[in-house]
C-alpha cells in the first residue's frame, strides 16, 4: 500500500510539473523561459516514464528516457541557438514580437 | 499514280507556310507566283491521280495518314476518301483556284498586302481541299470552318474601311449558325452509328430508323444552308463582295458556296433513309431562293451584288436538283457554274481594275470597244449562264429542270420562271457595263467638276449607301472597294480612262470562258453513254438517284421550253434596255433592291425584340452562371478571412491550439476505444 501511494505520488507529481510547464509557456513571454518550461514538461515526462516502468517492472520505460534526453538536448541546442540570433537582431524582444508568419 | 493524293492539300499547304513565314521577304509579285505554283501543281497531280483513279475498283481509293483524336471508342483518322464525286471536286477546286490565283497577281498589283493575300488564298484552297477530301465528318468540319475563316480574313481583307470589316464579321457570324446544325448532325451521327467515317456509316444508313436519320438530314442540311447561303441564311453572300474581285469568284464558284452541295450529295444514303418531306423541304428552299435571289439581282446596280445575288439563285438550282434526287445533276450544275461565274466574276474584276474601282454599273457602258477580251470572254460566260443553247450552263440547268420536273411541275415552274429573270438581269447587265453610251466619261467629268465646286473627295456613293448606313452592319453599303488605284485617282482627280487588263488576267478569263462555252460536253442527255458525268459519279450517287425514263420527245421539248425561257429573257431585257418600251422602274422596284428588305428586318429584328432577348440572356449568365461561379469564389475567400484570425503569430496561442487538439484526440480515443 504504502509503495502504491508513493507510486501514485510521483505520478502526481509528474503531471503536475508537466502542467506548470505547460502553464509557464503559454503564459510567459521570455522565449529563454518558454524553453525552461518545455524543458520541464519533457523532465515530467521522463519522470512518469520511470515511475510507469518501476510500476510495470519493464526497463523500456526508463530506456526511453535517455531518448528523451538526446531530443531534449538537442532541441536546446537549436532553441539557444535562435533566441541567440533574435537577441542579437532585435535586443530585449519577446515571443510575441515574432509573428511575422501571422496570416 | 493515286498514292499521290496526298499531294492535293498539302501542296497548297506548303504554299501557304512558306507565303506565312516568308512573305513578306518574298514580296510581290513572287509570293503571287509562288501561290499560283502550288495551286497549279496541286492540279497536275489532281489530273495524274485522275488518271490513275480509272484503275481502282468502283473508282474509289482510301488512305489513312495518320490518328488524329484517338479517345477510348472514338477515333477521327486523317484520312483521304477519292472517290468520284470528291475526285471531280478536286479537279475544279485546284483548276478553278490556280486560274483566280494567276489573275490576282494581276488584280491585286499595288497592294500593300500582296503577299498576305496569297497566303489566304492558299489556306483556302487548301480548306476546300480537305473539306471534300477528308474521309470522315470531323474532318470535312475543319475544312469547313477553315474557309469558313479564311473567307472571314479575305472578305474583310481591306479591313480599313469599316464596312469591309462589318462584312467579314457579317459572313463568319450568319456562318456560324449553319456550323451549329453541321456540329449537332455530326453528333447524332457518331450517336447513331458510333463512327463519323463516310465509308463505315453511309452504307449503313438505309438500316437507320427514319427519325434518326431526318435529324441528321435536317441537321447536316442546316449547316448545308449556312455554308451555301440559302434562305434564311443567305444574306451573308452578296455582303461578302466587300472582298477584293478574285475572292469573290473563288468564294463562289470553286470553293466555299459549293461545300453545302457537296455535303448533302455526299450523305445521299441519309437523305433517302429519312423521312419523305426533307427532300420536298431542300427542293422548295432551292427553288424559292432560286426564285427571290434572282428578283434582287433585277435592281442592283452594283456590279458584283448582281452576280453575288445570281450565285445564291444558281445554288439555288443546285438545292432543287439534290431535292429532287438529282445528284449528279447538282454537281453538274456546280461545276458549269464554277466555269462562267468564276469567268463573270473575274470579267467584273477586269472592268472594276479597268475603271479604277468604280463599281457602279450606271457608270459604265460601251466597254466592249476599250476592254474587247474582257467583254467576249463575259459575253460567253453571260450566255452560259442565261442558258442558252450550246453553252455549258443550258446542260446543266436543263438537266436540273428535269429533275425538278419528275418531281413536280410546281417546282419546274419556278425554276423556269427563275431562269428566265436570271437571263433578263444577265442581259441587262452586259447591256449597262459593254453596251450603249459612254457614261463612265461623263461621271468622271462630273466628278472632276463636283471635286472642283466643293473642294472634297467626292465618292460617288449610289443611294442605297444612305439607307444601308441606317440599317447599321446588316446592309453594307455598296461602296466601291477603294484600292490605292482608286484613292490616287481621286486624289489627282484624273479622268476615269477604262483600259484593257494584263494579260495575267486575260488569260484565265479566256481559258474559263472556253469552259463556261463547252463545258456541257461533260453530260449531255442524248443517251446513257453521253453522260459523262452521271456515269462518273454512278457508284457515289447512283443507288439513290431518283430513276425516269424520258422518251426523246420529252426531251425536245424540255429543251425547247428551257431556250424559249432562256430566249424570252434576253429579248425582254433588250426591249426594256434597248429599245426602252418599259420604263426601267416598272421592273428594279425598290422592294427588289433593298433585298426583299430582310436585311433590314433581320437588323430591326435584332435591334429590337432580338436586342431585349439577347439582354435577357446576357442577363442570366451574368447573374446565375457568373453568380454561381463567383459565389463559389466569395464563399471561399470569406471563409479564409475568417480563417486567417486563428493564424495571429502568437508562439502561445499555437502551444494551446496544439494542447487543444492534443487533448480532443485523446478524448476521441478514450471515448472510442474500450480497455476491457
Amino acid at each position: 500500500m504504502e509503495v502504491e501511494n508513493l507510486e501514485l505520488a510521483y505520478l502526481a507529481l509528474g503531471a503536475f510539473l508537466f502542467a506548470l510547464g505547460g502553464v509557464g509557456l503559454l503564459v510567459r513571454r521570455n522565449p529563454l523561459v518558454m524553453i525552461m518550461c518545455v524543458e520541464l514538461m519533457l523532465n515530467a515526462v521522463n519522470l512518469t516514464f520511470v515511475t510507469f516502468g518501476k510500476m510495470l517492472n519493464d526497463i523500456s520505460g526508463q530506456v526511453i528516457v535517455f531518448f528523451v534526453l538526446v531530443v531534449a538536448a538537442a532541441e536546446v541546442v537549436v532553441g539557444l541557438a535562435l533566441i541567440v540570433a533574435m537577441a542579437r537582431r532585435r535586443p530585449g524582444a519577446d515571443a510575441d514580437d515574432l509573428r511575422l508568419l501571422r496570416g | 499514280m493515286v498514292e499521290l493524293v496526298w499531294l492535293i492539300p498539302a501542296l497548297p499547304l506548303a504554299g501557304f507556310l512558306i507565303l506565312l513565314l516568308f512573305g513578306s521577304r518574298i514580296g510581290e509579285p513572287l509570293a503571287g507566283w509562288l501561290g499560283t505554283a502550288t495551286v497549279a501543281a496541286s492540279f497536275l497531280v489532281a489530273l495524274i491521280v485522275f488518271a490513275g483513279l480509272w484503275n481502282e475498283p468502283e473508282h474509289t481509293y482510301s488512305v489513312q495518314l495518320f490518328s488524329w483524336i484517338p479517345a477510348g471508342d472514338f477515333s477521327v483518322d486523317v484520312g483521304i476518301l477519292l472517290d468520284p464525286l470528291s475526285m471531280a471536286m478536286v479537279l475544279f477546286i485546284t483548276g478553278i483556284g490556280g486560274l483566280i490565283h494567276l489573275y490576282s497577281i494581276g488584280y491585286m498589283h499595288g497592294d500593300s498586302r500582296f503577299p498576305r493575300f496569297f497566303t489566304y488564298l492558299n489556306l483556302f484552297v487548301f480548306s476546300m481541299l480537305v473539306l471534300v477530301l477528308g474521309d470522315n465528318l470531323v474532318l470535312t468540319f475543319l475544312g469547313w470552318e477553315g474557309v469558313g475563316a479564311c473567307s472571314y480574313f479575305l472578305i474583310s481583307f481591306w479591313f480599313e474601311k469599316d464596312a469591309n470589316a462589318s462584312a467579314g464579321k457579317k459572313a463568319f457570324i450568319t456562318n456560324r449558325v449553319g456550323d451549329w446544325g453541321f456540329m449537332v448532325g455530326t453528333f447524332a451521327v457518331f450517336f447513331a452509328f458510333g463512327s463519323v467515317t463516310y465509308a463505315e456509316f453511309l452504307p449503313e444508313a438505309s438500316g437507320l430508323a427514319q427519325t434518326t436519320a431526318t435529324f441528321i438530314a435536317v441537321m447536316l442540311f442546316i449547316g448545308a444552308i449556312g455554308k451555301s447561303a440559302q434562305i434564311p441564311l443567305f444574306i451573308w453572300l452578296p455582303d461578302a463582295m466587300a472582298g477584293p474581285t478574285p475572292v469573290s469568284a473563288l468564294i463562289h464558284a470553286a470553293t466555299m458556296v459549293t461545300a453545302g452541295v457537296y455535303l448533302l450529295v455526299r450523305i445521299n444514303p441519309v437523305l433517302a433513309a429519312s423521312a419523305d418531306w426533307l427532300p420536298w423541304l431542300i427542293a422548295i428552299v432551292g427553288a424559292a431562293t432560286a426564285f427571290l435571289a434572282a428578283t434582287i439581282a433585277l435592281a442592283q446596280t452594283d456590279i458584283k451584288k448582281v452576280l453575288a445575288y445570281s450565285t445564291v439563285s444558281q445554288i439555288g438550282y443546285m438545292f432543287l436538283a439534290v431535292g429532287s434526287g438529282g445528284y449528279s445533276a447538282a454537281i453538274f450544275h456546280m461545276i458549269t457554274h464554277a466555269f462562267f461565274k468564276a469567268c463573270l466574276f473575274l470579267g467584273a474584276g477586269s472592268v472594276i481594275h479597268g475603271m479604277h474601282d468604280d463599281q457602279d454599273m450606271r457608270h459604265m457602258g460601251a466597254l466592249r470597244k476599250v476592254m474587247p477580251i474582257t467583254a467576249i470572254t463575259f459575253m460567253c460566260a453571260w450566255l452560259a449562264i442565261s442558258g442558252v443553247i450550246p453553252f455549258s450552263g443550258f446542260w446543266s440547268k436543263d438537266d436540273v429542270l428535269a429533275y425538278a420536273l419528275h418531281k413536280s411541275f410546281f417546282l419546274y415552274l419556278v425554276g423556269l420562271v427563275a431562269a428566265l429573270i436570271t437571263a433578263f438581269y444577265m442581259t441587262r447587265q452586259v447591256i449597262m457595263v459593254f453596251f450603249g453610251d459612254a457614261r463612265w466619261a461623263e461621271s468622271a467629268e462630273a466628278e472632276v467638276q463636283a471635286q472642283a465646286a466643293h473642294q472634297i473627295s467626292s465618292e460617288d456613293a449610289p443611294p442605297e449607301a444612305g439607307a444601308a448606313d441606317d440599317a447599321g452592319e446588316a446592309t453594307v453599303a455598296a461602296e466601291p472597294d477603294a484600292g490605292p488605284v482608286a484613292v490616287a485617282s481621286v486624289e489627282h482627280g484624273h479622268a476615269v480612262r477604262p483600259h484593257e487588263s494584263p494579260w495575267v488576267m486575260t488569260v484565265p478569263l479566256i481559258v474559263l470562258a472556253f469552259l463556261a462555252t463547252v463545258g456541257g460536253v461533260l453530260n449531255l442527255p442524248f443517251s446513257e453513254s453521253t453522260e459523262f458525268l452521271a456515269n462518273w459519279l454512278e457508284p457515289v450517287v447512283g443507288q439513290y438517284e431518283a430513276q425516269f425514263e424520258e422518251s426523246g420527245l420529252q426531251l425536245f421539248v424540255e429543251l425547247a421550253v428551257s431556250t424559249v425561257f432562256a430566249v424570252g429573257g434576253l429579248l425582254l431585257a433588250y426591249a426594256v434596255y434597248v429599245r426602252r418600251k418599259v420604263d426601267a422602274d416598272r421592273i428594279e422596284l425598290p422592294f427588289f433592291a433593298n433585298g426583299w428588305y430582310i436585311d433590314h428586318g433581320v437588323t430591326a429584328f435584332m435591334g429590337g425584340p432580338g436586342r431585349r432577348l439577347f439582354d435577357l440572356v446576357a442577363l442570366f449568365d451574368r447573374v446565375v452562371i457568373d453568380g454561381a461561379v463567383n459565389g463559389v469564389g466569395r464563399a471561399t475567400r470569406g471563409g479564409a478571412a475568417w480563417l486567417r484570425g486563428t493564424q495571429n503569430g502568437y508562439v502561445r496561442w499555437y502551444a494551446l491550439m496544439v494542447g487543444l487538439g492534443v487533448a480532443l484526440i485523446i478524448g476521441f480515443v478514450l471515448t472510442q476505444v474500450s480497455f476491457s
